[in-house]
């Protein structure tokens, strides 16, 4: 039955999907030559979406690698007791971050910080660091004040109870604000490219400014694969951690 | 095992815990029984310095419980919380074995020890060792609890309403098991309770904490039979205190040895005059035979003799 699961389970396939559009770009050039007759070239003529992939994720990589460090540690101190006094400004900025569009980010990010990858690195790492903020929180608020207590009580140190009991039991919460995070600054990402980031919204910009229909598509059905993809690739992690922690899936698949 | 001289907390002004000493002897079973909010169980938590006394003193095995650290303190305490607080993503095996590894034994005697205290709290090894808490009843969790508190062969037992959070019959057979363990084991232990039933049945001495002192300490018997205030008397039970007294005296104690003739409904010398009642009651007799642990009959009961005071 091992082909079987191996067939029901979607992120090799996906992925398997996502780099045959990559690759196989130029092969659509009949398809967008037929559709669009007055553009010319049909398909998008600077660097190859391969390339243009590669510097997008190598930047949301980047810019979540360190929202995620900061947030998480964040959360780790304002709920420990040294940093309890800061736990109410941490709330306060976690829920400020959800009330605050990502493309107002990116346009206060430009004034101070110039074109180029730079401000898109900043805003992605600002308003990643939000979502992951507010669900390290909760995650390690939710621990159960028993199992804590119990923890504390057979003689853990307190570095023992939050690398052994608090951040296993939080991790399935942690990892869903990074995935909300990571998904957000794909599609931010994106819009980079309006301030020079090199993106797979580069494509969807310079379309748009020589109006130029099927590089608008081009570039966005490239990104909203990403998206699918990378979202994909966060359930089988969560689905892992799960079943090492063996909590029950909170959401059924069906 | 435990000793508390003029121990007290405060918070702010408010004194919860308000000058409470006194001794427990090792191998004795005291019980902690008080009001919601009469400071039994912060008083329990101070003992393992989870709550850190504001004065008075705290001995326990001779040393005061501030000249370790905590953590090691702990480890030599067993602890076991009210509603399990067993570590949900660990098995049962893991959760046992969590003090044991925290000392560093070597693997091989951590599982053995695991094994033991799975068949002391009957519970099958093989079915149960990697189970997570999730998939267990509460009873079962709270035997867990109880194997994880005793896995490092602690001195001293704390326990926090052991039994609070279970059904009523959960709660008779553990309370049983529970009476077998301390046999068993031979654990000095210290308990919260708000169950006088809970505290006679099994304590061997018990601290009633009113307000955060101390009203009253003794054992079972001195407890019921000469309470020290309308408190004390109010949480027996005033109506039914002539049934506690009965609970607390062996039929042994009380029985005719010698004098048998005819036969009849029998009990156990080591059964409660309580029992030996609700026997009589139910057999419609006014006089059981008495046997001892071998079943040989050594004597009888009667009616008039329960009664009599005191």
């Amino acid at each position: 039955m091992r082909t079987s699961r191996l067939a029901r389970e979607p992120l090799p396939w996906l992925a398997l999907g996502f780099a045959a559009l990559l690759l196989l770009m130029p092969a659509t050039r009949p398809l967008f030559a037929w559709a669009f007759p007055d553009v010319d070239p049909p398909l998008y003529q600077g660097e190859t979406f391969l390339s243009l992939w590669a510097s997008h994720a190598v930047l949301v990589a980047a810019a979540s690698l360190v929202s995620t460090v900061l947030a998480v540690s964040l959360g780790i101190f304002v709920t420990r007791p040294e940093g309890r006094e800061f736990r109410a400004m941490a709330d306060a900025l976690a829920t400020i971050g959800q009330s605050f569009p990502p493309v107002a980010v990116l346009a206060l990010a430009v004034p101070t910080l110039g074109y180029g990858a730079l401000p898109t690195f900043m805003a992605l790492t600002i308003y990643g660091f939000l979502p992951i903020l507010e669900n390290t929180i909760a995650g390690l608020t939710a621990v159960p004040a028993a199992v804590r207590e119990a923890a504390h009580g057979m003689g853990l140190s307190p570095g023992q109870v939050l690398r052994r009991v608090d951040l296993p039991l939080a991790a399935p919460t942690i990892l869903a604000g990074i995935r909300t995070s990571v998904i957000v600054n794909i599609g931010t990402a994106a819009i980079g490219s309006a301030v020079g980031a090199v993106t797979l919204g580069t494509p969807i910009i310079d379309g748009l400014i020589a109006d130029k229909l099927p590089y608008v598509l081009q570039g966005a059905a490239v990104v909203g694969a990403f998206a699918v993809l990378t979202d994909q690739a966060f359930e089988g992690l969560d689905r892992l951690l799960r079943r090492r922690t063996t909590q029950m899936p909170k959401r059924n698949p069906a | 095992m435990i000793e508390l001289r003029d121990v007290v907390k405060a918070y702010g002004g408010r004194r919860v815990v308000d000058g409470v000493s006194f001794v427990v002897e090792p191998g004795q079973v005291c019980a902690l029984i008080g009001a919601s909010g009469s400071g039994k169980t912060t008083l329990l938590k101070m003992v393992n310095r989870l709550i850190a006394a504001t004065s008075g003193s705290i001995r326990v095995a001779g040393r005061d419980i501030r000249d370790e650290r905590p953590e090691m303190l702990r480890r030599r305490i067993g602890y076991v919380v009210q509603s399990f607080g067993l570590f949900p993503h660990w098995t049962v095996e893991d959760n046992i074995a969590t003090v044991p590894r925290l000392l560093a034994w070597p693997e091989e005697r951590v599982g053995a020890r695991v094994r033991e205290l799975l068949t002391l709290l009957r519970l099958d090894v093989e079915e149960y060792r990697g189970k997570y808490p999730h998939e267990l009843s509460g009873g079962q969790q709270q035997r867990v609890g109880v194997a994880r508190a005793l896995a490092a062969d602690p001195e001293l037992l704390l326990m926090d309403e052991p039994f609070g959070a279970l059904d009523p019959v959960t709660r008779a057979g553990l309370r049983a098991e529970f009476a077998r363990i301390h046999a068993t084991t031979g654990k000095t232990i210290l308990f919260v309770t708000h169950d006088m039933d809970e505290a006679l049945e099994l304590a061997d001495v018990i601290a009633v904490i009113e307000n955060g002192r101390l009203v009253q300490f003794g054992t079972s018997r001195e407890i019921v039979e000469r309470p020290a205030t309308e408190f004390v008397r109010d949480l027996i039970g005033r109506a039914e205190i002539g049934l506690k007294r009965l609970a607390v005296q062996r039929v042994g104690e009380r029985m005719q040895r010698g004098k048998v003739d005819g036969r009849g409904p029998a009990i156990e010398a080591s059964s409660t005059l309580r029992e030996a009642l609700a026997h009589m009651l139910a057999q419609h007799t006014d006089r059981l035979l008495v046997r001892d642990d071998s079943g040989a009959v050594v004597g009888s009961i009667d009616l008039a003799e329960l009664v009599r005071s005191p």
